[in-house]
């Protein structure tokens, strides 16, 4: 049964992966911007949540219910003050600047609370687990993974049952066309990232309490979340979770195998991906 | 006060220079006919006055306002609505959502609701939960004309509705002008068809070049007048 439990696990896992790449997913579904600070923006999360932990003495839960809207402002005036200038037909200067941005987070956070590795502590929720039957699961993952699938059901709902979710999609399609409609896709862009934020904070509060953090882990947690991404197929958020799971699940076999082959299996089981089906699993529409 | 007027207004894109001067006006119910030959402008004169390009603010007025200056989601806000050449449904939308977004922002106090849209044109109701863009050509520019109208304008503009359409087809979407006309709005319909655009339009303007060549009223107008407008004369 060792197998099913590595598989179980590796499934939990891909939540946490999933909860990395839905607000990429996001963004880079409406607007076509790669954001490369988005590892950065997580621990930046992460590190937001400590904080309010320690200055108010507050569980991590009820400090991410914090964080969340002033990530959601924090998002919404990086795309209306930052990101949206630089947005346009060539994608080079927006890489570029979030690539800047990565760089300054890094060292900004590095300056701010230094290189100590930190941790988001839950008390004795942390090793609590449940049984069930042929596998034990811990508690916090089979936590994490429910989160993901809700956020991603949540984020669906938004984009495909709310005014605000056909704005979303309008503005994807044809800016200009969108703009004769009344819609500023601008207005809009800035709403979707605060969006990502709140996402970017579940995602930290999880990245947090699972291992320990510090400013300089930003940039692995982006590759995890872009090949859930590329995974899962650009757009699609279900599919996120799909990749999410599949380098979890490779990640956990590799590691069964040998505890050194945990990340290098999830890479080999994204090109793996790529070369069977090089548009993804399930991508949502012909670009 | 004429409802919307342009004065002297120039357009360029880069070096090329698409308008030289133009001046035109519509008064509030008025139906107004631009023709013209492709690259006359006629395209760039929508484009400008929907903000999608921006000029001097001085150029465009609506009910007095300069507008010119105004980007095209503010251009909305003040009831001049716009069905694009070319349709531009949103692909990843349905029908009815295509439509529900042309009133989102700006719902206006008219007659124009989706069961509305749905009267004026049946056969989009069965076909509401469709992806827009799985219509016939005819059907997508029912859909445009629609989502257009959900914002209740005062002032609608057609650019080239009847643009790879059948005959057929066309005299069908002409059929719902005038109950547009009937809520009062005014409308500026920009056509290739001469003989439709004299047909449904109460004043024609013929451009050439990025100029006005040709000022009339429709029933006054001769087609010696709208050749030597369109075509350019010796005369």
């Amino acid at each position: 049964m060792i197998w099913l439990d590595v598989l179980v696990q590796g499934i939990l896992l891909g939540g946490l992966y999933a909860l990395f790449a839905a607000g990429l997913s996001l963004v880079f579904g409406i607007m076509r911007l790669v954001n490369l600070a988005h590892g950065d923006l997580i621990v930046f999360a992460a590190f937001a949540i400590l904080l309010i932990t320690a200055t108010f003495g507050l569980n991590p839960f009820l400090a991410a219910l914090i964080a969340a809207p002033l990530m959601f402002a924090a998002g919404w005036a990086l795309q209306r003050f930052v990101l949206n200038r630089v947005l346009g037909k060539d994608i080079l200067p927006p890489l570029l600047c979030t690539f800047g941005l990565s760089v300054a987070l890094q060292n900004g956070m590095l300056e701010a609370f230094s290189a100590d590795s930190q941790r988001l502590s839950v008390g004795p929720l942390e090793s609590a687990s449940i049984d069930l039957g042929p596998v034990t699961v811990g508690t916090l993952p089979l936590l994490t993974f429910a989160s993901a699938v809700a956020a991603i059901f949540v984020l669906n709902r938004i984009f495909y049952t709310t005014a605000l979710g056909r704005a979303f999609r309008a503005v994807s399609d044809d800016p200009t066309t969108a703009s004769l409609m009344g819609l500023d896709p601008k207005s809009v862009f800035a709403i979707a990232t605060g969006l990502a934020m709140v996402i970017v904070t579940l995602a930290a509060l999880y990245l947090g309490v699972r291992a320990n953090f510090d400013p300089s882990i930003g940039p692995a947690r982006l590759l995890y979340a872009f090949q859930a991404v590329i995974i899962g197929g650009l757009g699609s958020l279900w599919g996120t979770l799909a990749g999410g799971a599949i380098i979890g699940v490779a990640q956990t076999f590799g590691a069964q195998i040998n505890p050194e082959w945990q990340i290098l299996a999830g890479h080999i089981a994204f090109l793996i991906v790529l070369l069977i089906r090089p548009r993804g699993l399930f991508p949502r529409a012909v670009d | 006060m004429a409802l919307l007027s342009t004065h002297g207004l120039t357009a360029q894109y880069g070096q090329f220079k698409a308008l030289f001067g133009v001046d035109l006006h519509v008064d509030p119910g008025e139906c107004v006919a631009i023709i013209g030959a492709n690259g006359a402008g006629k395209t760039t004169l929508m484009r400008s006055i929907t903000g999608v390009l921006r000029n001097a603010p001085e150029m465009i007025l609506h009910n007095g306002t300069p507008i010119g200056a105004l980007p095209a989601d503010q251009i909305l806000q003040r009831g001049i609505a716009m069905v694009p050449e070319g349709r531009k449904l949103f692909p990843s939308l349905s029908v009815e959502e295509n439509l529900l977004i042309g009133g989102q922002v700006r719902k206006g106090s008219g007659r124009w609701s989706l069961n509305e849209i749905y009267a004026l044109f049946p056969i989009l109701k069965d076909r509401r939960h469709s992806p827009g863009t799985a219509l016939s050509g005819g059907q997508q520019q029912m859909v445009a004309i629609g989502r257009a109208l959900m914002s209740n304008p005062g002032l609608l503009l057609c650019d080239e509705i009847s643009l790879g359409l059948a005959p057929v087809v066309i005299r069908d979407i002409y059929a719902a002008l005038p109950a547009i006309r009937a809520t009062g709005a005014a409308v500026i319909v920009v056509e290739q068809d001469i003989s439709r655009a004299l047909a449904v339009a109460d004043r024609v303007y013929c451009m050439m070049e990025g100029r006005v060549t040709l000022t009339a009223p429709a029933k006054d107008v001769t087609r010696e007048a709208i050749h030597a407008a369109y075509f350019g004369a010796a005369a």
